[in-house]
């Protein structure tokens, strides 16, 4: 199965969702479907940043989701070293830690509770989980907010908490939807820091964003989607060919029959 | 802690945790409805004694066989009507007080005055004669005037020097009600409606946050992507549920208990002294049984309505048909009697109503019983196994 050394690979991952009515109105549409993810595919190697750049709607999220095993795709699979996401879900969800904004915490419970909660879900032995509780909370100063209801929290506190809850189980692989979307400044370092540290680990991460100055500090390779279709997928520095990655983007944006108005 | 299980102990843990770590679930789910139902009933129960109590005035019928001079001279002397019956006429009169028509009836034997006057000339085997006085316990009339005359009786019988006679001695049934109007007949017929329906109420709040709520504040994907089974997912969400549901039910049952003194004019503790007595190990285990499977089969039903739905609300609104039809369903099991065959104990609700309604009245058919435990659990299963197949369904999780 594993013919590479990558350690994701996508084939031809393709999603179409229905519209409801509602959906119709708001998007001023007749059409019923949509096609969120159109025949994508792409690899991601051990130790590297992958960055999936695109506008809203290009189907970055769907794409993730796929990987997290939230949602199966029409067609078309992915393999976590080596193993389908579709036949193998638990296999998946035991190898990766996903972050998104869209998955919340109950509010009603402290950082501290919810780490012991997830760690006992995920099977970790107790002594390793308190130690890793330890190292995470003081990483990301949480310490003093241990105790702190999550409702109490600030909205900063709140995504730290999330990521830190998403890893409990130090996973190999990060699937990471829009990692500094919403994060004040000091956070975005932060979480942008540490990124770089698990890629320093040997971790691999794969993340979305439509931000470019970000592309351009973490991923060593990047997929550029429009409209669920993938249109470049590079390293870096061979997407860019010597022009800023902004540039580059627009440029594939025309190419690709996108307007700018 | 068994790693297998561990997923399904986490949830049950978390959920149970989560409810009584919340003051205002904990009083409103389990507090204020036995509290509620205590006060209602009272204050009902106090509005309706005027109908059950007697009044001042009330002249009882009392119907007398062989009734001795001296007897009738202290009735009159004490304003009481007595009216002569023949020995012939005993089981018609009998029949009567049971029907309500008729309040008492005192039976004397032959030569009741010359039996005592001879009591010290007689031989050493004088048997004290013994007076019958027939009532019906459930009605009030009745117990006054057997209160009335035994008293006047125990008067005369401590104004002779030597006990001469006796009052309802021996083993006959003196108190005529029949055993429908009995303490058991209060249970039997209204309890297993009540266990019912407090054991779907007590789960309903809180079953159809459990879901549809996590749905709404996205807090059920994060656990979604965890290796967390999602069997287990649906097994703990429906254990704790139906944890939550038996308190609240207790809870109820406890305010019903406590309002029996002002609603029946007997006090809860002789009720549940009552029901102490009468009923044991025998009857207590397959009650609990059927009210665990039960309250189990509920739950997981609330839980999957919970799931379906796209929020709290949806929830509340959709949760209002199954309740009414498992009450209807629940009535009529109630008001069947208990001679269906065992087919119908494989139907929902009836079936826990028919056995409760056995198990009171002493009826119990095992196989009826066997069914109806077997199909709870058995739905159960199944309503986990769609459940499960819920948590893996993209547009249940996702439709909000």
């Amino acid at each position: 199965m594993n013919d590479g050394n990558e350690i994701l690979r996508v084939e031809g991952l393709s999603k179409t969702f229905k519209l409801s009515k509602k959906q119709q109105r708001i998007e001023r549409t007749s059409q019923t479907t949509r096609v969120a993810v159109n025949d994508l595919s792409f690899c991601a190697y051990p130790g590297e940043i992958f960055g999936l750049l695109g506008p809203n709607g290009a189907g970055k999220t769907t794409t993730l989701r796929i990987l997290a095993t939230l949602i199966k795709p029409d067609c078309g699979d992915a393999f976590i070293e080596g193993t389908s996401v579709i036949r193998d879900p638990e296999y998946t969800r035991s190898r990766i830690g996903f972050l998104t904004s869209d998955l919340r915490m109950e509010d009603f419970f402290t950082p501290d509770y919810l780490f012991d909660f997830f760690s006992t879900l995920r099977k970790i032995d107790p002594a390793v989980a308190a130690g890793r509780k330890e190292l995470l909370f003081c990483r990301f100063g949480i310490n003093e907010f241990a105790q702190v209801k999550i409702k109490n929290l600030s909205s900063g506190m709140k995504q730290k908490a999330s990521l830190v809850l998403s890893i409990v189980h130090d996973p190999d692989i990060i699937i990471f939807d829009e990692p500094t979307n919403g994060l004040d400044v000091i956070t975005a370092k932060l979480v942008t820091d540490y990124l770089e540290e698990l890629r320093a680990a040997g971790k691999s991460i794969v993340l979305s964003t439509h931000i470019f100055s970000l592309v351009e500090r973490l991923c060593d390779r990047v997929g550029i989607i429009f409209e669920g279709q993938m249109v470049a997928c590079d390293t870096l520095e061979n997407i860019c060919e010597g022009s800023s990655l902004e540039d580059r983007f627009f440029e594939l944006y025309r190419q690709a029959g996108g307007e700018v108005a | 802690m068994n790693h297998r299980k561990s997923g399904f102990y986490a949830i049950l843990k978390k959920e149970l945790y989560r409810f009584f770590t919340d003051k205002r679930t904990v009083v409103t789910t389990i507090i204020l409805p036995g509290l509620m139902i205590f006060i209602i009933y009272s204050f009902i129960g106090s509005a309706m004694q005027g109908f059950f109590s007697v009044s001042g005035d009330y002249a009882p019928t009392i119907s007398a066989v062989n009734l001795p001079d001296s007897i009738e001279a202290i009735g009159q002397a004490a304003g009481l009507q007595t009216y002569a019956a023949s020995e012939e006429s005993i089981e018609q009169v009998k029949q009567q007080i049971t029907n309500g028509e008729a309040d008492l009836l005192v039976v004397f034997p032959k030569d009741f005055d010359r039996t005592i006057a001879a009591r010290e000339s007689a031989s050493v085997g004088y048997a004290p004669p013994n007076v019958q006085i027939y009532y019906n316990s459930t009605s009030s009339e009745s117990n006054t005037a057997y209160g009335v005359f035994s008293g006047m009786l125990n008067a005369y019988l401590s104004s002779l020097d030597t006990p001469s006679f006796v009052i309802n001695q021996g083993s006959a049934a003196y108190d005529l009600v029949s055993e429908e109007n009995a303490t058991g007949f209060m249970l039997s017929s209204i309890l297993p409606l009540l266990i019912l329906i407090f054991l779907f109420t007590g789960g309903v709040g809180v079953g159809l946050e459990s879901i549809a709520g996590e749905k709404e504040r996205g807090t059920i994907a994060t656990l979604l992507v965890t290796t967390l089974k999602r069997q287990e997912l649906a097994l703990g969400k429906v254990v704790s549920l139906s944890c939550i549901a038996l308190l609240a039910a207790l809870s109820s049952f406890v305010g019903v208990l406590l309002s029996i003194p002002s609603l029946l004019g007997a006090s809860g503790s002789e009720i549940a002294g009552t029901a102490a007595t009468l009923y044991g190990v025998s009857e207590y285990l397959p009650l609990l049984a059927v009210i665990l499977s039960t309250c189990l089969l509920f739950a997981s039903l609330i839980s999957i309505l919970s799931a379906f739905a796209k929020s709290v609300r949806e929830a509340s609104t959709l949760v209002l048909p199954l309740m009414i039809l498992i009450m209807l369903v629940a009535v009529v099991g109630m008001f069947q009697g208990a001679q269906s065959g065992p087919l119908f104990f494989l139907i929902p609700a009836y079936n826990s109503v028919q056995s409760m309604v056995a198990i009171f009245s002493y009826s119990i058919v095992p196989l009826n019983l066997v069914i109806t435990i077997i199909s709870n659990l058995v739905l159960t299963g199944f309503c986990i196994f769609v459940l499960t197949r819920m948590f893996n369904s993209e547009r249940i999780i996702f439709s909000h």
